[in-house]
């Protein structure tokens, strides 16, 4: 993975210190908060119900186990002892006093670690697929594009007061892991008479107007990536609206103007830039690439498992995926155990996963958009192992991708724009589903819940999705079917009226019941509501 | 009145700055002011007449002034570039990356402050319209 050289520690080093002198500012009141508030956010520093919240970058989501440590070390010397994992494969810390977060950010540089750009209107942590470098099915490794792209957007003097936040996804395999399209702008690497580039989707988005990003370019190499991005940005930063906070997300100028006249004008932004050699060349393409070489692999391994212990069976066909080197397998570490909160880890349990990173991973962790944690590079023959100590520490849940395993946003037990609880409503399905066996049964089911319109917790891409709202000072669930995050991207309608708390969950139970009664071979919840539509499910929730 | 802060060793040029309409309707302005929402580009044919563009900043949060001084800089205005408004102490250093070199800050700028965020960054990752260096330029000779 990437390490930093001269130059990146230097530039890391001096937002600490400027950040340190921001802070000083602000504590001894020769800034206000209003003036200190886009300073702090730009830093991922939040003022939310209780305390302030520090959300740390983890680039494409990629860690090493002195990285996860040290955010181990964060949660019990700053925080209540626990962090959280959030969507966009970062970290979030809910109890931070301000006059620390200069330290933290201290301690992260230490381990080439930074919160630089994780929340304001600037381009955001760039996100990619959990599995790059070490999935089967990917053309190459995303994430030195990623870094890429995150070296060129770090204090990227133009586009750090844009109209709204903004968000990229490089992903390089045809199944889509990272919700690429609901990006502002989603990347895929291709491949085009054996050149590799991205193509290019811009204006996608969640939020209270979702919307799926077209393709705006088919191929853009190397060569040109940066140049092309800027005149996409500069497009956006130029028209896209500020009268109105929630028509400020580039979906927005992209779907008002359409995606044809947006192309017309980034084309001829295109032409403009091209010329000011902002491109690096190949040889620091290759240069990041380098650090991303796979590890040593051992070859002629078996690929063998001993299934006798049944339990052990469940979790390796559940929360295993297939690696590209023979004898070995891609873990999946759900942080969603039944009734427990999705995305969120002890200290201690990040030091363990840490520990089976560095004892058996290649000394590599990720983290998920889905809220779990991923070791990219493990021997089957070490499985077993690593299943019994994840085991004693409550992190073999083996629900990758069932029910069970939900996205949700913090909600208003933390957020200071929430209209409704998330986390008690996860932990109620899932311990209404808590049975193993009944969630295998319904098999692939994406659940994403969301306690406001601006939609953190992914309701639209969800299979099933739920979104809180406030109806007349009450707490009200509403009900989304047929949603999807991958490359079969779709985004979910709504069933109806919405549910209280303990409503909104006979209501799911009623879904899957549909589901089962009508399903078709091999399909998952998603294939048979899209076969059968929204009708039978509305009858059986509300019949 | 906020003293004017420059980054020039010329004259500081001092004939009124008029709108945008008025100076393409005259032609003998010499500065213009450009609103945020004002497109740039519209001063392109005339910049070997101007001395002076100020950009407008209404509130600190409208960043459409960086892509302003961008434009204006990449077809080569070399004249004074002055960012005015709501223009505070840690947007400047961002600022004179995108080819601003003076400012007329609506409020009061703590010098010290100001002269420790501009030598703050020894280095930085992007080719911008300043003399900076980017890394990857540094990186490989």
């Amino acid at each position: 993975m990437y390490k930093y050289d001269e130059y990146d520690h230097s530039i890391v080093a001096s937002r600490v210190e400027e950040f340190r002198d921001q802070v000083q500012r602000r504590l001894a009141g020769q800034i206000t908060e209003d003036q200190f508030k886009p300073l702090r956010l730009m830093n991922g520093l939040y003022l939310q119900l209780h305390a302030y919240m520090l959300r740390v970058a983890v680039p494409y989501g990629t860690l090493d186990s002195r990285q996860m440590r040290m955010l181990a070390h964060i949660a019990r010397k700053y925080d209540r002892d626990y962090g959280h994992f959030t969507t966009r494969q970062n970290i979030q810390y809910n109890w931070i006093k301000l006059e620390d977060a200069p330290d933290i950010l201290a301690d992260l540089a230490s381990v080439e670690m930074h919160a630089i750009q994780t929340s304001g209107n600037c381009i955001r942590n760039i996100s990619s697929d959990q599995y790059a470098g070490a999935a089967a099915d990917e053309l190459t490794d995303p994430r030195p594009w990623a870094e890429l792209l995150r070296q060129w957007s770090t204090f990227h003097p133009e586009f750090s007061y844009l109209p709204r936040k903004f968000k990229i996804a490089v992903i390089a395999a045809d199944e889509d892991r990272a919700a690429m399209r609901l990006h502002d702008i989603g990347i895929q690497i291709v491949e085009q008479d054996g050149v590799l580039g991205a193509k290019v989707f811009v204006g996608g988005g969640m939020g209270r107007t979702p919307m799926i990003a077209p393709e705006i370019k088919g191929f853009v190499p190397i060569e040109d990536l940066l140049s092309y991005l800027e005149a996409c940005l500069r497009v956006y930063n130029r028209y896209g609206r500020r009268d109105n906070i929630y028509k400020a997300r580039i979906k927005i100028l992209v779907h008002e103007i359409g995606a044809d006249s947006y192309r017309a004008q980034v084309e001829d932004e295109f032409v403009e830039v091209k010329k000011l050699g902002i491109d690096p060349p190949k040889a620091e393409f290759d240069r990041i690439a380098a650090h991303f070489a796979d590890p040593a692999f051992e070859t002629g391994l078996s690929d063998e498992i001993d299934r006798s212990d049944p339990d052990f069976a469940v979790w390796l066909d559940q929360n295993t995926v297939a690696h590209k080197q023979p004898g070995y397998a891609i873990v999946n570490i759900s942080l969603k155990p039944a009734g427990g909160i999705p995305g969120d880890a002890s200290s201690a349990q990040i030091d363990l996963m840490a520990d089976i990173a560095e004892q058996y991973g290649f000394d590599e962790l990720r983290v998920t958009h889905a809220q779990n944690i991923v070791l990219p590079h493990v021997k089957k023959a070490d499985l077993y192992t690593i299943w019994q100590q994840l085991t004693e520490a409550g992190l073999a849940e083996a629900n990758l991708d069932l029910i069970s395993d939900i996205i949700a946003c913090p909600g208003l037990d933390y957020c200071s724009l929430a209209n409704a609880r998330s986390i008690p409503v996860a932990q109620k399905i899932a311990t209404r589903f808590a049975d193993l066996g009944r969630q295998r049964e319904l098999g692939e089911l994406k659940l994403k819940i969301s306690g406001c319109i601006n939609a953190c917790g992914h309701h639209h891409a969800g299979h099933i999705g739920i979104l809180g709202v406030d109806r007349k000072g009450t707490e009200n669930y509403q009900l989304l079917l047929g949603g999807s995050g991958a490359e079969d991207t779709s985004l979910g309608q709504i069933t109806g009226p919405g549910f209280s708390e303990d409503g909104i969950v006979d209501a799911i139970e009623k879904a899957t019941d549909v589901y089962l009664a009508q399903r078709g071979e091999g399909e998952r919840f998603l294939d048979t509501y899209r076969r059968i539509g929204m009708a039978p499910f509305k009858e059986a929730i509300y019949g | 009145m906020v003293e004017l802060l420059r980054y020039r060793d010329d004259e500081p040029h001092d004939e009124p700055a008029v709108t945008l309409d008025s100076f393409l309707g005259q032609s003998n302005a010499t500065a213009v002011r450009i609103e945020s929402g004002e497109d740039a580009r519209a001063l392109l044919p005339h910049l070997g007449r101007l001395s002076l563009v100020e950009v407008s900043f209404p509130k600190f949060r409208d960043g459409r002034g960086y892509s302003s001084a961008r434009i204006l800089r990449e077809a080569g205005y070399t004249g004074e570039l002055r960012a005015q408004g709501d223009v505070l102490v840690d947007q400047i250093p961002l600022m004179r990356r995108c080819g601003f070199d003076s400012f007329a800050p609506e409020a009061e700028v703590d010098e010290a402050v100001l002269t420790a965020s501009l030598a703050r960054y020894d280095h930085v990752y992007q080719t911008a319209a300043d003399a900076y260096v980017p890394v990857w330029k540094k990186r490989h000779g």
